[in-house]
């Protein structure tokens, strides 16, 4: 029981607790809908992300840029921040990572580092009226989700090489962008053989990419000077400030590296060659918003985030399997109740923590009460 | 004369759900409960409403009496994003959870229960609920012709009955948060709970009104929105909430603001539609799809805007803190 008295251990106990609470709950909607296949429904649910190694590739595929965009929530939750843009940030830099790939024809690397660049750009700018205009961080990002959104779909409706009929001229007149093994091989991220081990497309180095990443931020939030600075601006801003932080730099620089993180999540997936950018006038992606439940669901601990990640992955994987019986939103309404019920976590971390020290405390009377007596004087 | 008429009916159109749902989060801030949480709600006061409507067009009462079942189906709205928001108001009130938390499940869980049931109600596959026609209010609902006159396309082009309540709530939440004890409390709360608790106040009833006010505002925005819309309901209210959380940031947190800021914001989301008809706006002629620039367009400008007037705002100063009895 001894482990139990770190934060980090109960929290991970607190987010488990939610998890199973919320496949419970899923799966008394599954009953209420559709009560004669509620439990094969339930078995798929829970074990198609491990089915077959294609599914278990797709849940590494999605899991990429949920991570990315999760991590970048997370990064600058730990500021005190509340990056709400990571849609916007993750649709340019998917763009940049498109648009390097088949108008300049760079390499994957290169197209990589230009996703983050323009992630970053993307992320600096509510940053940077935080800092010095006051402006609440949230409106900003939210402002510059839709006009990133605009502008991308704007530039790319003014890019014909952008689009499969400028390869192939009898090819119908889509809003997605052209496959890039069409356009440019050389900038699919590369798949070292995994993809004959595993039998799947899905399958390249980005999952790789995405946990080095994570663990990178890890390392900068808790073991160097500049996290420790960031994290006081989060605590407190005028405390850190007063301590001769320098606030508002750090609040941009913060900004910007969520933004660069979720700019390379918008590259890791559309670099794939499996995935299309597709051009839509009223909504943005949902991997962006996704990210918020998978920080949530993390604490905003980066390593955390990794796990999160897969874990919302592999049951949106195992929501494929509930159809046609059950419409695959209800692993949406799951996931909700999961992140609802963390929000307890204080609670259930009171009581985990209660429960521990009472236990702690019955041993130490043991201990000390003279043996025979087997502890039975209580103190109330 | 007439194409400002258009104009002017469709801002108001597009107003009105920003209106009332940034009232409403201006109303949960102000007694110290960040509601991101407000497209959740907007989400299921369109479900439930719509799906009311579209009940009472099968059963034909509503065909027979086109206004009273308007009423009713605002009304249901209300009671339906009061109750949600209640499920916000319990885990950032009275467990102390981070109120970022518990908004962002909910915004979550309401479009996948919309389409959940959608579906159930209406079949597999159906996810959009049709908006019956009737909703719209005509000259023919007062007994009046129909005028091709500038006030006739002004009041009558796109008027639902979403527009007047609208008005009305917006006059009656100055009077609440001004004029009234529940207002000047609500507002302590969202201030300084603690010195509001010395003096008798219970801030847990402030905010759980404060949380209900905005999910009674935000279920009736989302029936709005939905009108205004036009094309039925299918589970989404496209970032209107998020958008309403902006606009009641641009307006400050105070109601009259608020309308101003919804109003400059809905006229410059309806000049993309428009763009094309007005002569003197420029036209882009060498670039393709250009109407994303003029989508682009009250982002923009809100943020210049916003540039300009920071200084100025000033958020509740307790919002987002859980209330704790023991810290002073």
């Amino acid at each position: 029981m001894k482990f139990l008295k770190k934060p980090g251990a109960v929290s991970c106990m607190a987010s488990l607790l939610s998890i199973l609470a919320g496949i419970l709950f899923g799966f008394l909607l599954l009953i209420a809908f559709n009560p004669s296949h509620a439990l094969s429904g339930l078995v798929n649910m829970t074990t198609n992300g491990i089915a077959n190694s294609d599914k278990l590739a797709k849940v590494f595929y999605m899991a990429t840029p949920l991570m990315m965009t999760g991590l970048s929530v997370a990064f600058a939750f730990k500021t005190g921040l509340f990056n709400i843009g990571a849609s916007g940030q993750y649709v340019v830099g998917a763009f940049m990572a498109i648009y390097g790939a088949v108008q300049w024809q760079l390499p994957w690397y290169a197209c990589i580092l230009l996703a983050m660049l323009g992630g970053a750009i993307w992320g600096s700018i509510p940053g940077i009226c935080k800092a010095f205009f006051n402006v609440n961080e949230v409106i900003t990002s939210i402002m510059f989700n839709w006009i990133g959104l605009y502008t991308v779909n704007l530039i790319l409706l003014n890019s014909p090489a952008m689009f499969t009929n400028y390869y192939v001229p009898q090819a119908p007149n889509t809003p997605l962008t052209v496959s890039l093994k069409l356009a440019n091989p050389e900038a699919i991220l590369p798949k070292m053989g995994m993809n004959e081990w595993m039998q799947s497309e899905y399958i390249n180095i980005s999952i790789f990419l995405a946990i080095l990443i994570a663990v990178v931020m890890w390392v900068i939030l808790n073991k160097t000077t500049f996290g420790y600075e960031l994290k006081a601006c989060g605590f407190n801003r005028h405390a850190s400030e007063y301590a001769g932080i320098n606030a508002r730099r750090n609040i941009v620089l913060s900004m910007t590296i969520a933004g660069a993180l979720s700019g390379i999540g918008g590259a890791l997936y559309y670099l794939s060659g499996t995935a299309q950018y597709e051009i839509l006038k009223t909504a943005l992606p949902a991997m962006g918003f996704n990210g918020i439940p998978v920080a949530l669901l993390a604490s905003s601990n980066p390593v955390g985030t990794i796990f999160s990640a897969l874990f919302v992955s592999y049951i949106q994987v195992g929501g494929e399997a509930l159809q046609p019986e059950y419409v695959k939103e209800i692993i949406d309404i799951i996931i909700a109740v999961i992140i609802y019920l963390s929000a307890f976590a204080l609670l259930i971390r009171g009581w985990i923590g209660k429960l521990v020290t009472r236990r702690s405390l019955e041993s130490e009377e043991k201990k000390l009460s003279p043996a025979g007596k087997k502890g039975g004087n209580t103190p109330c | 004369m007439l194409k400002l008429a258009d104009i002017l009916s469709s801002t108001i159109l597009f107003a009105i759900p920003l209106l009332l749902v940034a009232l409403g989060g201006m109303f949960s801030e102000r007694s110290g409960v960040i509601n991101i949480a407000l497209e959740g709600i907007m989400v299921i006061g369109a479900l439930f409403s719509c799906l009311f409507l579209s009940f009472l067009d099968k059963n034909g009462f509503g065909p027979a009496h086109p206004i009273l079942a308007c009423l009713l189906a605002v009304g249901i709205a209300a009671v339906a994003g009061v109750i949600f928001s209640m499920l916000l108001a319990f885990a950032s009130i009275h467990l102390k959870a981070d109120q970022t938390i518990g908004g962002t499940a909910l915004n979550m869980l309401a479009p996948a229960f919309a389409i959940v049931l959608t579906w159930a109600v209406q079949g597999q596959g159906q996810s959009t609920i049709v908006i019956p026609t009737w909703v719209r209010i005509t000259e023919a609902n007062f007994g009046l012709q129909a005028g091709e006159g500038f006030f006739s396309r002004l009041i009558f082009k796109y008027f639902y009955i979403t527009t007047p309540i609208a008005i009305l709530l917006l006059l009656v939440s100055v009077v609440v948060l001004y004029r009234t004890r529940l207002g000047l409390r609500l507002r302590a709360c969202g201030e300084h709970p603690q010195a509001a608790a010395s003096v008798g106040v219970n801030v847990y009833k402030m905010r759980y009104t404060g949380v209900a006010i905005s999910g009674f505002l935000a279920g009736i925005g989302g029936l709005a929105y939905t009108v205004a819309a036009g094309s039925g309901f299918s589970s989404s209210v496209l970032g209107y909430g998020f958008l309403a959380l902006a606009v009641m940031i641009f307006g400050n947190w105070k109601p009259w603001n608020i309308l101003g800021a919804s109003l400059f914001f809905a006229f410059f989301k309806i000049l993309s539609s428009y763009s094309a008809s007005i002569p003197f706006l420029p036209r882009f002629e060498n670039i393709k799809s250009s109407e994303y620039i003029y989508l682009m367009l009250p982002y923009v400008v809100t943020m210049i805007v916003l540039i300009l007037t920071s200084k100025k705002s000033r958020a509740p100063k307790s919002e987002g803190i859980p209330y704790d009895k023991g810290s002073r």
